[in-house]
């Protein structure tokens, strides 16, 4: 008999039924609510008369409409805004579940504040209506995104139905060089396997690169698996991870840590475990990378230069060209010569306290270039507190950077932080899609450190030059 | 849920591959606390120009295709975020079947969970469908689930794959909440075993 893969033996855990067509049911650990995907699941509930199942597995925090200037606890000003809030508010209240308001210290980015205050946990299943709880994966939990149906679905049933997913194995070999972080690793999967590549898959990230990132940057790798299509990126628990959970205010405690670990420590994928697709990198040939067009899988190293569409194939090549002209780049320019406007840095891929230490690195004692706007969103307002505590925030404000409160703020611009037409921005978050971070926004996706770089030059720079 | 019927309609054709969610509904219209009203709204970025005004190039501002009830896309379609509100906007325009080569897993499942029937086939098929929904409005692509097949207006037919349990579901409009709520019993016991088994949880 041929092992499990860890996402075989969390499928195995959480399955209350099978159907003899293989649909499964799977239940839910933990469902992470936040203000936009959820009102129309409420409502429905209370058309159908139902309750929440298991509102003490339930946890909702406001993330993404949210301003991230002070005040924003007295008044939200868009009105559409204001109005998800505060449903939110109501539901949170109305169907008793566990609740981070933006007047709470703890109110952040919704896949920062679940592992933050250890409600994401190793073997777990967490589900939220939003894409990016790949994220969570990084503890060894099975998590990802969910439609609105299903949000509904899980909150009346604390189930999901589900077909399971095939196996892939993504292994980063070896060690990463000076300059190169998880963020690069991340983007430079999908530059390798594309948009698509992952697509009917769920992903374990391993091998010694991925050993040696902290939970921060595994967190990182992970949250961007869904960009590759996948519907949810692993990494096995280890002691890094132990060390993360272990203490945090949802983390089992005395006897049920030890029986706990007991189990965590069964959470790896077998040697004989069969895998469907295999993708090696080989960690010292990662660059840093910065993507060129609307795609995340349009990923180059940073020493490169703008492709020319002809080169690629099928479709792509009417894509690439789209790509171009939306960018406002021509093929053959020199990546390091693209000039911007903006650096954001936050967002649920990069927003946590690691990612600030290493923009903050870059940015000691520099001034960024006149006339760009630069702002930090961090993940949540503890990350925001801790990096006032290490003396970043003064580091940031001092470069020129405004510091703001904690939300998904210019990563997907549905609160007022966004790009005007043509505004060319170098942002942490993780997707370039047309009018992403708002109408007609040119966006760079890369890592903390080559953000910063970029707000110091003024065009997009290679961070080792900086080291 | 309607049950899905069989149908003939006008396909639009979107060659265009990693067609996102952020087109298909721009996230500045996902601050309604309501699933109803978005088909106004659908690829508002490509459809309207920056004065409001219809875009006359968009695909679906074209005498040919304001009606269509079917879009034939390029790779990947529907990646990017999980919001519902994209095959909200869809279903409310009047689109009932998208065809691709591949789709982006969530937004697949809320397809189903819609009304909205995604079919994946190959890409020379694609390329045949694509280029039968280029003729216009004269040309109908025939979309029968009970019998998992699509025919060209030249009466081309192509067999797809579908889930079973989806199938069904599609066809007899059957909503997933109940479907689920008769095995709580299932659920309850699992529930106090899992308790047990991992009390911290």
């Amino acid at each position: 008999m041929t092992g499990k893969t860890l996402y075989d033996k969390i499928w195995d855990a959480h399955l209350v039924h099978q159907a003899e067509d293989g649909t499964g049911l799977l239940y839910i650990d933990r469902h992470l609510v936040h203000e936009v995907t959820s009102p129309q699941a409420f409502e429905g509930l209370r058309m159908a008369g139902r309750q929440v199942r298991a509102p003490e597995k339930t946890i909702a925090v406001p993330d993404h409409n949210v301003p991230t200037t002070e005040g924003r606890d007295k008044v939200i000003e868009n009105e559409d805004s204001r109005i998800q809030v505060e449903a939110l508010d109501k539901n949170a209240r109305d169907f008793g579940i566990n609740y981070y308001p933006v007047s709470d210290v703890r109110q952040g980015i919704v896949h920062i504040v679940g592992p933050e205050q250890g409600w994401t946990l190793p073997g777990m299943t967490v589900v939220c209506g939003d894409s990016h709880t790949a994220t969570h994966g990084a503890f060894g939990a099975l998590a990802h995104g969910i439609g609105t149906s299903e949000v509904e679905h899980v909150l009346a049933t604390q189930t999901l139905i589900q077909s399971k997913s095939k196996n892939m194995k993504v292994e980063i070999t070896g060690k990463l060089a000076p300059g190169v972080t998880a963020k690069d690793i991340t983007l430079s999967v999908i530059g390798k396997t594309g948009t698509a590549g992952g697509t009917g898959y769920v992903i374990e990230y391993c091998g010694e690169a991925i050993r040696a990132l902290s939970m921060e940057g595994r967190m990182t790798v992970c949250n961007m698996a869904i960009e590759g299509g996948a519907r949810a990126g692993l990494i096995a628990p280890d002691e890094t991870t132990f060390a993360y959970v272990k203490g945090r205010p949802h983390a089992p405690k005395g006897a049920q840590w030890e029986a706990a670990m007991d189990w965590w420590k069964t959470l790896y994928s077998d040697d004989d475990a069969h895998w469907d697709k295999v993708v090696t990198i080989r960690g010292e040939d990662i660059a840093p990378v910065v993507t060129w067009g609307t795609s995340p899988e349009d990923v180059l190293p940073i020493t490169d230069v703008v492709p020319d569409p002809s080169a690629f194939k099928g479709g792509k090549v009417e894509a690439a060209k789209r790509a171009l002209d939306y960018m406002g780049l021509t093929a053959g320019t020199p990546l390091k010569e693209i000039k911007i406007d903006t650096v954001f840095i936050g967002s649920c891929t990069n927003g946590r306290i690691e990612d600030l230490r290493a923009a903050a690195a870059i940015l000691k004692g520099k001034k960024i270039k006149d006339g760009m706007r630069a702002m930090v969103v961090p993940g949540s307002g503890l990350v925001r507190a801790q990096a006032e505590e290490e003396g970043l925030a003064d580091i940031f404000k001092e470069a020129g950077f405004e510091w703001r409160l904690a939300g998904c703020s210019m990563c997907l611009a549905m609160n007022p932080d966004q790009l005007a037409p043509g505004e060319r921005c170098a942002a942490t978050s993780n997707r370039n899609f047309e009018g992403r971070q708002g109408k007609g926004g040119r966006t760079h996706l890369m890592s903390p450190a080559m953000a910063a770089a970029a707000a110091i030059t003024g065009h997009l720079t290679d961070v080792r030059e900086m080291m | 849920m309607d049950k899905f019927e069989s149908f003939s309609g006008v396909a639009a054709p979107m060659p265009l591959v990693n067609i996102d969610t952020d087109m298909i509904i721009p996230k500045q219209f996902l601050k309604t606390i309501k699933r109803s009203g978005l088909g106004v709204n659908l690829f508002a970025e490509m459809r309207y120009l920056d004065d409001g005004s219809e875009n006359p190039d968009f695909v679906l501002n074209t005498p040919a295709y304001r009606n269509a009830e079917i879009i034939v896309a390029g790779d990947n379609f529907g990646c990017g975020s999980s919001r519902e509100h994209a095959p909200w906007a869809i279903k409310d325009f009047g689109i009932k079947c998208v065809i691709s080569t591949s789709f982006a897993d969530i937004f697949f499942n809320n397809c189903f969970k819609n009304g909205i029937l995604p079919i994946v086939l190959p890409q020379e098929q694609v390329d045949v469908l694509m280029k039968d929904a280029e003729k216009g409005s004269n040309a109908r692509l025939d979309i029968d689930l009970e019998n998992q097949t699509v025919t060209t207006s030249e009466g081309e037919s192509f067999h797809f794959e579908v889930d079973p349990f989806r199938k069904h579901c599609l066809l007899e409009g059957l909503d997933d909440i109940g479907l689920t709520l008769e095995k709580a019993s299932a659920i309850d016991s699992f529930e106090s075993q899992a308790t047990q088994a991992r009390p911290w949880v």
